[in-house]
């Protein structure tokens, strides 16, 4: 997780577009700024990057199922509950499981996991359009590659 | 068994809070209900669930775009019914 980035993912452990599943991996940094406001003597990662961690879990899914063609903008969070606090160092699983792939969106339901223990969860819905730039479309491509994307998915990608 | 337009309107009532009496059939979801596009993307998600159907948006999105069809043709509730019924028996056949 490089939260300066923002990127919440390090690594897709398994993605399938027929089972509509992907498991990803990320780890909380130690060492971050966001911890002297949030919070002083209390470190804990805000609510609002463990939902955008869970959002983009989802979009890996929804770019494998879109063959790359598309990108998927964040456009609704529904149900999300924070359940405990995610501590600097914690090792998380993050899952996103499709629930429907509809025309020009997708919605998805979502958690995250430190053990066994459900941290977080939430519904997102995503607008899914074309990319409106090559530029991000290659710069989403090639950091798709770094964090394992299963290369099957990756071949119409430009 | 409801009616295409009962479902519907329950579906838009429970999604954007509109008072079901509100909703009649002449009702135009986007003049007339205040419906936006982003709420549309909820009553498109419950509609496809229902039904079991994918409501073509982006293709009636470019119609009305293209100047090829009206939004009326859409999202007017009886003939947004029309369509969902007509899916229904596209996919049924």
């Amino acid at each position: 997780m490089r939260i300066e980035y923002f990127i919440m993912v390090d690594r897709i452990r398994s993605l399938s577009t027929k089972d509509g599943l992907v498991v990803c991996e990320a780890t909380v940094p130690v060492e971050s700024t966001i911890y002297q406001g949030h919070f002083p003597g209390h470190p804990i990662l805000p609510g609002v990057l463990l939902v955008e961690a869970m959002a983009q879990t989802a979009g890996w899914l929804i770019l494998a199922l879109t063959k790359f063609e598309r990108f998927p903008f964040l456009s609704m969070i529904n149900d999300a509950k924070l359940r405990d606090f995610v501590t600097p160092g914690t090792e998380l699983v993050l899952e996103a499981r499709l629930m429907h792939e509809g025309s020009g969106f997708a919605r998805t339901s979502n958690r995250v996991l430190a053990g066994d223990k459900v941290k977080c969860e939430a519904t997102t819905t995503f607008r899914v359009l074309p990319f409106p730039t090559p530029v991000f479309r290659q710069s989403v491509t090639a950091h798709a590659l770094q964090v394992g994307f299963p290369a099957e998915y990756v071949t119409n990608a430009g | 068994m409801s009616t295409t337009f009962d479902t519907v309107a329950n579906i838009i009532a429970e999604t954007c809070d509109i008072p079901r009496d509100n909703i009649k059939p002449e009702s135009h979801a986007i003049d007339d209900l205040g419906i936006d596009s982003l709420d549309f993307l909820d009553i498109a998600f419950a509609i496809d669930k229902a039904f079991g159907i994918k409501l073509p948006l982006e293709q009636w999105t470019q119609e009305v775009n293209e100047g090829k069809a009206t939004t009326e043709q859409y999202f007017v509730l009886k003939n947004l019914c029309e369509r969902i019924d007509e899916l229904k028996a596209a996919k049924g056949a």
